[in-house]
């Protein structure tokens, strides 16, 4: 996939599967795929010597996947609609309470001018939707230099610097 | 008032390159209409009727005499020498142009001010009561809560997509001036039995298509608490709350639908999570900001003037003035001024230029050079002098501000409606206009008393109409406008929605409506009775027949 991340653009290895073909076995390697099917041949993927990545979007609960985080190198979560919040919720809560530490990427209606809330949530790579520049939605992360509350990117409000 | 650090300038300073940015994107083509209509949103930004419409923030209504000389300039430079202030507290421009706005923005910032969260699905301007800090029947200043609250929520990387719009107001004092329990998070600082002040926690109040009046979760919340307890309801609200249909999207839906114990259960579950990790409030933030909102140095011997009892004497026009644009004040020898910005020919909330730069000075000559925005539409000089009021008065009279109807029929809350709005089916404006030409005898304006009309142009309620004494509802039949009227709102302590009257009434007949309704008042009434309390007792029967009988 081409993606931001560590504010560059990189092409990695990940394969985004949005809906599997029931026909035929999960792929091999590295593929991102919807979290029900993972859920549902967990132990037959358990078995393959890969790494396992999820997506979800706002209409799971966060607290579905907290059995099974620790076998995830990468979750994704899905915008269907950049006005659609709620995977910022699940980006948080991933973060701050349930302490995943791999990688969390914003997939879907990822659109620059989301860009510097979604790192603030604890999102490290975006996959921004492909009718645009993604070289020149890089330059949302810096927005803004001050950020007020408390968030998972960096733990303190700004008062406690005042 | 608070005063802008680094920090709060630098974000207002970035604020302004973003939205220059998005905005030169958008011009240039590379955002499409429906990407750029969030971002302009969330900076205020509406595309109406006849032109763009610019919301400006005015944090819980307070403004410094150099901030309304800004606005005075910025309707001159880039609107039509005028500007509207709104039921929450903030202003409207309603004529710039598109490409103007990054520059608006600009000189917005050099006076500590901006545009971010007026419009949007995200957490509004925080309001407040007009006479915070100079009330007499006030527990606590609620303006530090209000600009901590404005820290919090200014550009919150969770809370910036939410279902819906989000707003919030906290009110200090026994009597509720900042209709707290209409709102989707309603504060009211209170005491506990220990003697410590906190906060009651009321969710899911709010007008609009259905409205309600919003149920307290939590009695008494600690001050520290209050951020963390914040976050886990906006929390609970992004996850749940209905996307699927914007007319219920508002947290009030939540609330009703799941119940308000289970809301709260579910609140508070999140809040354990978070209550005692970051986001407990430090005590020296809430000192720091505190030491913003101090008192001026008050003339301890303002209370010896005698000429503000002379001059009521021997002036009937100040005196009557006096009855109604003044508010009492906790020290001795000071009241807080309105301003009325209803004057009979003037759309309701509507201000100059002239005006503008005029009230800017007269705050800087007699009130400390601070103004606040009241809900209803005018402007409040908080800190006036017993001994200056008459020399106040005069001078307010030369620009048409001292029209001394605070509280009466003619002090209308109004939207801008069909005039001016998109969404609107019916005329506002030109109903208030209507009620003004026909109750133009002061005498009898006083005589009725307190009393609170709002009006709105449509059923989204901007004009508060379910929380009007009388409310007046626009809506279009067929492509003519009729008027639903509703009585027995209010939006304060004893909060309650009005109960419709019946049928809606044509446009013409709308003030002579008003006229049979306060006939029926006036006949029912006993003794110093207001109109609501007259129609608690009596209900809506005699009010009905009156106004239906002869059709």
């Amino acid at each position: 996939m081409r993606v931001i991340k560590d504010k560059a653009v990189i092409n990695d290895d990940w394969q985004l599967i949005r809906e599997l073909d029931c026909s035929k076995p999960i792929p091999d390697g590295k593929v991102i795929i919807p979290f029900i099917d993972w859920q549902a041949s967990r132990d037959e993927l358990l078995k393959r010597d890969t790494e396992h990545a999820v997506w979800i979007d706002g209409d799971i609960e966060t607290e579905t996947l907290l059995g099974d985080l620790e076998h995830f190198s990468l979750i994704a979560l899905d915008f269907p609609a950049f006005k659609d919040g709620r995977s910022y919720s699940h980006a948080s809560l991933l973060r701050n309470r349930y302490n995943f530490k791999g990688d969390l990427r914003a997939i879907g209606d990822v659109l620059r001018d989301q860009l510097f809330f979604l790192q603030r949530c604890g999102i490290s790579s975006y996959e921004v939707r492909e009718d645009k520049d993604i070289e020149d939605a890089l330059k949302s992360l810096d927005d803004f230099s001050v950020r007020y509350q408390a968030a998972a990117d960096d733990a303190q409000p700004i008062y406690k610097q005042r | 008032m608070y005063k802008y650090d680094n920090y709060d300038q630098t974000i207002v300073n970035e604020r302004v390159n973003q939205f220059r940015d998005q905005t030169e994107r958008f011009l240039a083509g590379k955002l499409s209409e429906e990407e750029f209509r969030p971002l302009r949103l969330m900076n205020g930004l509406y595309v109406q009727r006849h032109a763009p419409m610019l919301r400006v923030a005015i944090p819980y209504g307070l403004l410094s005499s150099e901030q309304l000389r800004m606005l005075a300039h910025i309707s001159r430079k880039y609107d039509k020498n005028y500007a509207h202030f709104s039921t929450r507290q903030n202003l409207q421009y309603n004529w710039p142009a598109l490409e103007s706005v990054p520059d608006i923005l600009a000189d917005l910032a050099t006076v500590e001010m901006h545009a971010i969260q007026t419009s949007g699905n995200d957490i509004r301007n925080t309001t407040s009561d007009q006479f915070a800090g100079i009330a007499e029947d006030e527990l606590e200043d609620p303006r530090p809560y209000c600009e901590i609250i404005r820290q919090w929520s200014t550009f919150h990387p969770e809370f910036s997509f939410l279902p819906r719009k989000f707003k919030i107001a906290v009110s200090g004092a026994k009597h509720d001036r900042a209709a707290v329990q209409v709102h989707d998070i309603g504060l009211y600082l209170v005491e506990n039995d220990k003697g410590e002040i906190g906060f009651n926690v009321i969710v899911g109040g709010g007008l609009g298509r259905t409205p309600f009046i919003g149920p307290s979760i939590k009695p008494f919340l600690e001050k520290q608490d209050l951020l963390s307890y914040l976050e886990a309801i906006l929390r609970v609200y992004n996850r749940y709350g209905r996307r699927d249909n914007m007319y219920k999207a508002r947290i009030k839906i939540l609330v009703n639908e799941l119940g308000k114990e289970e809301f709260a259960k579910q609140v508070e579950e999140e809040w354990l999570h978070i209550k005692d990790g970051v986001m407990k409030l430090d005590q020296k933030e809430i000192d720091r900001v505190k030491a913003f909102f101090t008192s001026p140095e008050y003339d301890e011997n303002a209370a010896d003037d005698t000429s503000f009892a002379a001059a009521q004497e021997s002036n009937k026009a100040f005196s009557n003035w006096v009855k109604r644009n003044l508010f009492p004040h906790k020290v001795a020898g000071y009241k807080a001024v309105v301003v009325s910005l209803k004057a009979p020919d003037i759309p309701p909330g509507d201000v100059t230029d002239v005006q503008m730069d005029h009230i800017a000075d007269l705050a800087e000559q007699y009130s400390y050079s601070e103004i606040v925005v009241t809900h209803d539409q005018n402007l409040v000089l908080p800190n006036v002098k017993e001994a200056d009021l008459f020399a106040l008065w005069e001078k307010l009279a030369e620009q048409k501000l001292a029209t001394p109807n605070i509280g009466l029929l003619t002090d209308i809350i109004c939207c801008p409606g069909l005039d001016f709005c998109a969404l609107a089916n019916a005329g506002s404006i030109p109903i208030a206009k209507q009620i003004n030409d026909k109750f133009d005898d002061l005498d009898y304006l006083h005589d009725i008393g307190d009393l609170k009309i709002k009006m709105s142009g449509c059923m989204n309620a901007c004009g508060h109409h379910h929380v009007g004494h009388i409310g007046i509802l626009g809506v279009d039949k067929k492509g003519v406008e009729f008027y639903q009227l509703t009585l027995g709102g209010s939006a304060e302590n004893e909060a309650s929605l009005g109960d419709r009257l019946g049928p809606g009434v044509a446009k013409e007949e709308v003030a002579n409506v008003i006229g049979k309704l306060l006939d029926v008042y006036v006949e029912q009434r006993q003794e110093d009775e207001a109109f609501l309390e007259t129609y608690r007792r009596v209900g809506i029967k005699p009010f009905k027949e009156s106004v239906y009988a002869s059709n």
